[in-house]
């Protein structure tokens, strides 16, 4: 069991038992975004699972993929639930379609990978650059350090993506 | 009332009609019950059998639905004397009654007994908070919550928040309209004795109580509560010997899913919510659409599941969820009125049992408001709604029940007077 402490929370991941999530986390300590990919219809899946979902093929391949989406929805949280939130609030959950595999195998169908908006550091982003996020911001993966051996993925804002229109938000201030 | 017979179902017609709820009963709503579930839920079986007029003798089967913070049904019968030919207690909230209907139907259809109870017993504000604070917030994260909760992305609120906030985005639907659920809800319950919160709120109240998790305000979400619930459910030939005219079951669905009910939304549209794939099991098995539907009860955890799912439904056309639930027709009074008790924002939270109770009573048209009780032993109903009046829905003859998990998983009934 690899266990750690973010932001006073136990992390636990099974090494033994969960291998799928083992090996995804893996990847995210050395900050390398892979995802599975289906040794037979070769599309992405995430979460990580064992057999692919549209064609039930359990053999993959842990693929690097663009961290490089768009928001396609979030929400701000401004009453944390867990302990740990709460003097973290209002943060961000986004929740990210990737410009990889988007509108495949179906037009509905993305990958859309959760994450909070953070700085480049990984950092939960600060009460301004919260303001600033909405439906439509291009975003890029960077990572948080939980421990050596874990890190989660996170999302920052992509300065380099296109900025000329404004992100949809929840009754901008 | 006369049944449309020429529509497709997915099961053999015969089944409607051919079940009934008999029996419904509840302990108090509170917020510190100072009991526990096991003793809450002899309460409400008990209540409910004295509903039915039927002795313990009379039950030989039980199902409950839990999340690890309640009583088994074993013990609830061995303490009322209900000698068991069948029971078992399953996994699971929001969207589980409309579901064990359906089981108790299937087990009594199987001969493996012949009358069924069923609970929800749960101390949702004092032991295990609905909300997932205390003891849930602080588990260790671990597996498939790696991907949910490491990000503060735990509470039903936070979790449905992508597909309130995309339906905003897709179909322009305001915080003004869906606050109108609660509104409404107020009304309702401001006549219900039961009710936790009677207070009649406005549209301003909500869209000004604090922000919990956007796009939901304080107002926005239900209230954790202690309580238990029981329906007794019985063939319909059997009915005819209970106590109230019998309530019949013209259809069921149960835990209908969306593909890949991961929480993770892979699969669009995400303002999309299982009603839409639900409705094409309800509508043909019961025989009738919403437009012969009289009033709704849905699973209101929040404003804008109500609206998901009024609208995936089909009573109103997609995307036009906030314009209808605005509009008066949910209303009593109104064309379609939703959740007249006041549901799970105003009368309590029960995981979905006590908006079908609330239905069986108002096609009795005995529904527990506070109008005089007549020389018959029966209310007599004024259908005056104003606050602290009548509730009762003139003529109620059809209920539709739609009960949610999450987006992704629902399940629903048809009801309609005997």
């Amino acid at each position: 069991m690899i266990t750690a402490e973010y932001l006073g929370m136990p992390l636990q991941v099974d090494d033994e038992l969960d291998h799928e999530n083992k090996d995804y986390f893996a990847y995210c300590a050395k900050h390398e975004f892979r995802l599975q990919r289906c040794c037979n219809c070769n599309l992405f899946r995430y979460p990580p699972q064992t057999a692919c979902p549209w064609c039930t093929e359990a053999k993959s391949d842990w693929v690097a993929v663009e961290g490089k989406g768009t928001v396609h929805s979030y929400t701000e949280v401004h009453h944390a639930i867990q302990p740990a939130f709460k003097k973290h609030v209002p943060y961000l959950i986004l929740l990210v379609e990737l410009d990889t595999q988007s509108g495949r195998p179906t037009p509905t169908e993305a990958l859309r990978v959760i994450g909070n908006l953070t700085t480049p550091d990984g950092v939960l982003a600060s009460k301004d650059a919260v303001a600033s996020v909405g439906i439509g911001t291009r975003v890029r993966m960077v990572f948080s350090d939980v421990a050596p051996g874990l890190s989660i993925p996170q999302w920052t804002i992509d300065e380099s993506g296109d900025s000329k229109k404004s992100p949809w938000r929840y009754k901008p201030e | 009332m006369p049944m449309p017979e020429n529509v497709d179902a997915t099961t053999e017609k015969f089944l409607r009609d051919k079940y009934a709820i008999v029996g419904v009963g509840e302990t108090d709503y509170k917020r510190g019950s100072t009991q526990t579930t096991r003793s809450m839920a002899t309460f409400a079986v008990k209540a409910a059998m004295a509903d039915a007029g039927l002795n313990p003798s009379d039950i030989d089967g039980m199902l409950s639905y839990q999340s690890n913070d309640s009583v088994f049904s074993p013990f609830v019968a061995g303490d009322l004397g209900i000698r068991l030919n069948f029971y078992m207690d399953v996994f699971g909230g929001g969207s589980s009654t409309e579901a064990l209907i359906g089981i108790a139907i299937g087990v009594i259809e199987a001969g493996m007994c012949k009358t069924v109870v069923i609970f929800r017993s749960m101390n949702g504000f004092t032991s295990v908070r609905i909300g997932g604070t205390g003891a849930r917030a602080a588990a260790p994260v671990q597996g498939d919550a790696l991907h949910a909760r490491s990000y503060g992305w735990q509470s039903a609120g936070q979790m449905f928040a992508p597909s309130f906030m995309r339906h905003m985005y897709d179909y322009g639907t305001t915080a003004e309209q869906v606050a109108n659920v609660r509104v409404t809800h107020s009304h309702h319950a401001s006549n219900n004795p039961k009710a936790l919160y009677k207070k009649r709120l406005t549209v301003d109240d909500v869209v000004n109580s604090r922000m919990i998790c956007k796009p939901l305000h304080l107002l926005d979400c239900c209230v954790e509560t202690d309580n238990a619930n029981a329906i007794i459910v019985t063939r319909a030939d059997r009915a005819r010997d209970c106590r109230h005219h019998p309530v019949l079951i013209r259809g069921v669905v149960g835990r209908c899913c969306k593909p890949r009910v991961d929480m993770h939304y892979q699969t669009g549209p995400i303002s999309t919510v299982a009603g839409h794939y639900a409705k094409d099991i309800l509508w043909p098995n019961a025989g009738v659409g919403p437009e012969d539907v009289d009033l709704t009860g849905s699973y209101d955890a929040f404003t804008f599941t109500t609206m998901l799912q009024l609208e995936d439904y089909g009573f109103c056309k997609k995307g036009e969820g906030g314009h209808y639930v605005s509009d008066g027709t949910i209303k009593l009074g109104g064309k379609r009125p939703n959740n007249t008790s006041g549901g799970h924002l105003c009368e309590g939270y029960t995981h979905g049992i006590a908006m079908v109770i609330e239905n069986v009573r108002q096609l009795r048209h005995d529904v527990d408001d506070s109008c005089p009780i007549g020389p018959d032993g029966k209310r007599q109903h004024t259908y005056d709604y104003r606050e602290g009046g009548c509730r009762q829905v003139k003529n109620a003859e059809v209920s539709a029940n739609l009960g949610w998990a999450m987006p992704g998983t629902g399940s629903a009934m048809v009801m309609r007077r005997g």
